[in-house]
């Protein structure tokens, strides 16, 4: 495309401007963590005076963060295992087996990706009360893996049929269970798309609000975003405190995005772009 | 299977069997946890819709009599229309401003400018917060009287735009829109950026030197060509859209506040189901199942609609 003198210029003041549209709150997020209230309100904008972290040493002291936190932790990393255990084994025996109920049981997953799940919380609110789950974070965990499995079904299925198949068959011959080929052979060879599947299912187990919102009411049993609720409802005037909270809760996903962004942004797109 | 009465042919057979049935448990886990958490509940749904109702326990069967009170009992149906026009809205500016502005960065991204890896993660990494998260800074940097937004809008002499954002039923519903756009550009953005990327070089070469203009290659080759990627944007967008919750209930609460200028549908959902509704603080389940049921059908429909016509246009080119 022929390029006109003006063009470039205007790129980039786009560009740059919306860059400090979407940075410019969460850097403030981050400031605003290190001052105390006062300051806050006397220099909104400003940065802080000194690096105080007595925000931070309130909000570990007065709040359960560190629980909120290890349930945060427990709940992810087992559901996202269980998704990983789960839809493998389902992923290999659609793209690997042709019985004739196979595309059947393809579309039956995919379905789930239409629909909003959410629209069956009166059922589920009585179902896991049913199961005594109310209150327990395997409540939590069964449905983040029940939510996760559609996607990652999809990705993994996707790419069990890009391997060649003459890989297996050697293994066969050599007597392996379906078992062991599956584990032995595929694992290793689909592991970019189970880096995926575990980094999809990670940021929305770990930013998920309205499951815990719904499932769970006792203060040691909550994660970190049905936290911030408590939080909020305490300190609506202790602002510096509510920054340190929402800062101490985007870390983690924060750092990990860091030392993996690529994969991140990979991750979360690849349901669209298949 | 036939029976075989050679033994050692038997015996072989058998251990194959075995293997064959072994293969069939590998789904099985999947599929149960599937259907017990997610196609049971919404099937459960459904049912739960036809009866009626005291706090979460079931009585009688009641027919269409909850469709019926949703569209036509107050205080009912005056907050379903207007939870459902408010979901109007929010599609629409999300599907313009979010959608729109992230084609825009995606297109700039595209020609190579400069630091175009550094404003990819810029533009993405609000898209890693909680949206409860999202919710909250953005509660304080609206708050109208120490929030960051109306400190500069006073540092830069706009005193007159200040305002209580999400005090005034005017401005309410519009600044969560626009919070809820600030939180998905990034991804909308990498969407049209991988569509933008997927365009043969050739095709644009080949229409430059057949002497096309620069609007010429945008309108003619571009857009069709990105077609597909508009269209995952839109089904996208319009199912987030019609179940979003949790940002309008960070931020105004489960009432859509003020004076439900900012409730949608999934909101007045959640407060058929678990309390807080107009008429006092029980709860109505078989409304809320009829909604559900509305709403399902309404985002099912639309979305196969969306997906044929989306399919169609991509054979026709």
């Amino acid at each position: 495309m022929k390029q006109t003198l003006w063009t470039r210029p205007i790129y980039y003041i786009i560009a740059f401007a919306f860059a400090t549209i979407s940075l410019y709150p969460i850097v403030l997020m981050v400031l605003s963590s290190f001052k105390p209230s006062a300051e806050i309100f006397m220099n909104p904008l400003s940065f802080p005076k000194s690096f105080s972290l007595d925000t931070y040493r309130r909000l570990l002291e007065e709040v359960p963060f560190g629980t909120y936190f290890f349930n945060s932790v427990f709940v992810s990393v087992v559901s996202v295992l269980l998704i990983l255990v789960t839809t493998s084994l389902a992923a290999f025996y659609i793209a690997r087996y042709t019985f004739w109920w196979n595309n059947i049981l393809f579309f039956f997953f995919l379905m789930g990706m239409m629909i909003p799940i959410k629209l069956g919380i009166v059922p589920l609110f009585i179902l896991m009360k049913d199961l005594g789950l109310l209150n327990s974070l395997w409540s939590l965990i069964f449905m983040y893996t029940a939510g996760g499995i559609p996607l990652s079904i999809l990705i993994l299925t996707g790419f069990f049929r890009t391997m060649p198949v003459e890989l297996e068959e050697a293994a066969r011959m050599d007597g392996a269970s379906d078992l062991r080929i599956l584990w032995s052979v595929l694992i290793p060879l689909i592991r970019p798309a189970l880096g995926t599947v575990m980094i999809i299912n990670f940021i929305s187990s770990w930013n998920d609000f309205f499951f815990p919102l719904i499932f769970i009411t006792d203060e040691m049993k909550k994660t970190l975003p049905v936290g911030m609720l408590s939080l909020f409802g305490e300190y609506s005037a202790d602002w510096g405190t509510l920054f340190a909270g929402l800062t101490l809760s985007s870390l983690p996903m924060i750092i990990l995005f860091f030392v993996a962004s690529k994969q991140f942004m990979d991750g979360l797109t690849a349901g669209a772009v298949k | 299977m036939q029976i075989e009465t050679n033994t050692p042919i038997v015996k072989q057979k058998k251990t194959r069997n075995w293997k064959r049935w072994a293969i069939h448990l590998f789904p099985i886990p999947a599929l149960l946890i599937f259907s017990i958490f997610i196609v049971y509940p919404l099937v459960a749904a459904l049912s739960y819709s036809f009866y009626d109702w005291n706090g979460i326990t079931r009585g009688a069967f009641v027919g269409l009599a909850n469709f019926i009170d949703l569209f036509t009992l107050q205080p009912f149906s005056n907050m379903f229309w207007n939870a459902a026009k408010n979901n109007v809205v929010y599609f629409a500016v999300q599907m313009v401003v979010q959608n729109g502005i992230a084609f825009v960065l995606a297109f700039i991204i595209y020609k190579r400018i400069k630091g175009s890896e550094f404003l990819k993660i810029a533009y993405f990494l609000p898209r890693l917060l909680s949206v409860i998260v999202v919710g909250f800074l953005w509660k304080l940097i609206l708050n109208p009287n120490f929030g960051a937004l109306n400190v500069i809008l006073g540092e830069f002499g706009m005193e007159s735009l200040q305002k209580a954002w999400l005090g005034d039923p005017k401005t309410a519903l519009m600044a969560i829109i626009l919070v809820n756009c600030w939180f998905g550009i990034g991804f909308a953005m990498l969407i049209f950026l991988a569509g933008l990327q997927s365009i043969p070089k050739e095709l644009v070469e080949a229409a430059k030197l057949d002497g096309a203009n620069g609007a010429n290659v945008i309108t003619k080759i571009i857009l069709p060509l990105m077609v597909p990627s508009i269209m995952i944007m839109t089904v996208l967008t319009f199912i987030q859209s019609f179940e979003a919750f949790e940002l309008v209930y960070a931020m105004q609460g489960s009432q859509g506040e003020p004076y439900y200028s900012t409730d949608l549908l999934a909101v007045f959902f959640y407060r058929l189901a678990f309390g807080g509704s107009a008429a006092g603080d029980s709860t109505a389940v078989g409304l809320g199942s009829a909604l559900a049921v509305v709403l399902f059908l309404f985002i099912a429909t639309c979305t196969a609609l969306l997906l044929k016509y989306m399919q169609k246009k991509q054979v026709e080119m």
